[in-house]
């Protein structure tokens, strides 16, 4: 039977997947993995500096998210350290950072594994109505930048030569990258927020032809992902997060294998479940 | 001299953009400076100089990819750009059809789409996948996406390399052919002046500033200048000819009297005045006359 927890669960999985998949889309197609996953780290001490300054933990996830995104850029400018390293210091340090703020604070007594791995037990209706709430922000916002997106990922100078400004296009995608990672915390986990992003759009990427297509797929592919995973979760008692994950790598092994695109549905959902 | 009697008839006002002394640093280094240029509506102007002259730069600086940090630039309100960058490195992981990169920045009916496939000469790649084509073919479809905007004014950094020889040719007279029927203006980039020496009004000769500018129409027909290209082969040979300084492999400069600055700007502390040009092959100069310096900033061939 399903019980009223799982039904929120999947509500919310689905939501997030979502809007993951086209998100998910440019964080490959633009090789921005490695800054998804500092985003996703510096969510800790999101969480660290909600407890201690006792602010709303969306508001002050989204906030680190942010600070972390412009700190980036204000050091890529500078050009002293390589993207990847800057990437590297900023993704471990916020999370070190968080893990001894949350030792330090006695006080208080948080489910860390919770954080790090997502928790379906977790999920009110309240993350419902802001998964999918947030979730169409991020949609609409996307449909509208769709254009100068796609542009400045073939080529930021002919975007910005044709009048497109890929800066602000990059800008208000960085700002969604941080509000989709501070909602999608509590489904999945800081630790694998990204594999949701990356491996349902890599899995799309064999069976599309153009971008718009693959970014559409990249979403069904992911709503099959959390389906399938929480499923495994429910049956086997696996922490939610994880098990969505492994059902989105099932299905990332599938559409390696020579298999038609018509199959890999049905045989993607039953692999999940049993994962 | 049906380019020079354009050249006349081309009114004040009709500038598509001008640079004035514009110029862009990078890490304590001028990679140009003291550019003096103006695109006009239904001129083509070529820029040539060797590798690192700041041709790219400068094109870029004229669209407003990147912006001076000194002089001015200026260029039309809702100044419509058709760009084909120099280098274009499209992550294999983005599913691209030639259809939809022809609509990357716009929307485009069918039958504009087709038009201008069939001028470049790739009709039958409409659905072909962006990552399989050829560099020629690539090249072509960058051209053809560049043209099917109808911009006022077209950029087109090298836009043939990798294209055949022939295709070479048809490439530039349809360059030619669009300016023609459109009326835009071009700034062309390439290496090789004596492909495009038949469809530029006007050539400027970068080698971190402006070496020297012209119409190549009376250059062009010059013996001498025919034995000179024909010698040294390539747009190169356009240097040797009206130089009064040398660079150097480091990048400095060595001018005429022996003094060697970082740069050939007159702010590095080297002036030129009253130099002659002894050294270089001076059967040549007669046609000195159709390169003007008219911002003093240039070289002046006493």
């Amino acid at each position: 039977m399903l019980d009223d927890f799982f039904l929120r669960a999947l509500l919310a999985g689905t939501g997030l997947a979502l809007t993951t998949g086209p998100l998910g889309c440019f964080v490959v197609w633009r090789r921005m993995a490695y800054f998804g996953d500092t985003i996703a780290h510096s969510a800790l001490l999101g969480v660290a500096l909600s407890l201690l300054l006792e602010v709303n933990l969306l508001v002050s996830v989204f906030g680190v998210a942010v600070a972390v995104s412009l700190l980036l850029l204000l050091l890529q400018k500078r050009q002293a350290l390589s993207a990847d390293a800057l990437l590297g210091i900023l993704s471990h340090s916020t999370l070190a950072i968080g893990l001894v703020m949350v030792a330090f604070m006695s006080w208080v007594r948080i489910d860390l594994i919770a954080f790090l791995f997502g928790d379906i037990l977790a999920v009110t209706p309240a993350d419902i109505a802001l998964i999918w709430g947030g979730g169409l922000v991020v949609l609409a916002a996307l449909v509208v930048l769709w254009r100068p997106l796609i542009a400045s990922t073939v080529s930021a100078d002919i975007a910005e030569a044709e009048g497109l400004k890929p800066e602000r296009a990059r800008l208000l995608f960085m700002l969604l990258m941080a509000l989709v990672i501070a909602i999608a915390m509590k489904i999945v986990g800081i630790m694998l927020i990204t594999a949701l992003l990356i491996i349902p759009a890599a899995t799309a990427r064999r069976f599309s032809s153009a971008p718009e297509g693959m970014a559409i797929l990249s979403s069904v592919i992911g709503v099959i992902a959390v389906v399938g995973g929480l499923f495994g979760s429910l049956t086997y008692d696996t922490p939610s997060g994880p098990s969505i994950v492994v059902a989105a790598l099932v299905l990332f092994i599938f559409s390696l294998l020579p298999f038609g695109s018509n199959n890999l549905a049905e045989q993607g959902t039953t692999s999940g479940g049993r994962s | 001299m049906l380019m020079q009697t354009t050249a006349l008839e081309r009114q004040k006002g009709d500038e598509l953009v001008t640079l004035a002394g514009a110029g862009i640093r990078r890490s304590g280094r001028w990679l140009v400076r003291g550019v003096d240029l103006s695109i006009h509506r239904g001129e083509i102007v070529t820029l040539i100089g060797p590798n690192g002259a700041g041709k790219s730069t400068t094109a870029k600086m004229a669209i407003g990819v990147l912006r001076a940090d000194e002089g001015k630039v200026e260029r039309k309100g809702d100044l419509k750009i058709g760009y084909v960058p120099q280098k274009l490195a499209i992550d294999w992981t983005m599913p691209l059809s030639v259809r939809r990169l022809m609509r990357l920045t716009g929307k485009l009916d069918d039958v504009a789409l087709m038009a201008a496939l069939t001028d470049v000469g790739i009709p039958h790649l409409a659905d072909a996948e962006v990552r399989h084509l050829s560099g020629g073919e690539f090249q072509r479809a960058l051209l053809a996406r560049a043209i099917a905007r109808n911009p006022d004014l077209l950029v087109l950094d090298e836009p043939v390399q990798g294209v055949d020889f022939a295709g070479e040719s048809a490439l530039y007279e349809l360059i030619r052919t669009i300016r023609n029927k459109t009326g835009c203006g071009i700034l062309l980039i390439s290496h090789d002046l004596h492909m495009v020496m038949a469809d530029t009004d006007t050539v400027i000769c970068l080698n971190g500033h402006v070496c020297c500018r012209g119409t190549p129409e009376a250059v062009s027909r010059s013996d001498d200048y025919r034995r000179l290209f024909g010698n040294v082969g390539g747009g190169l040979a356009v240097y040797s000819h009206h130089h009064d300084h040398t660079h150097l492999p480091d990048g400095r400069v060595q001018h005429k009297d022996g003094s060697v600055t970082d740069h050939c700007h007159p702010d590095d502390g080297h002036h030129h005045d009253g130099h002659d040009h002894d050294g270089h092959a001076h059967e040549g100069h007669h046609h000195h006359a159709t390169h003007g310096h008219a911002d003093g900033k240039g070289h002046s061939h006493a």
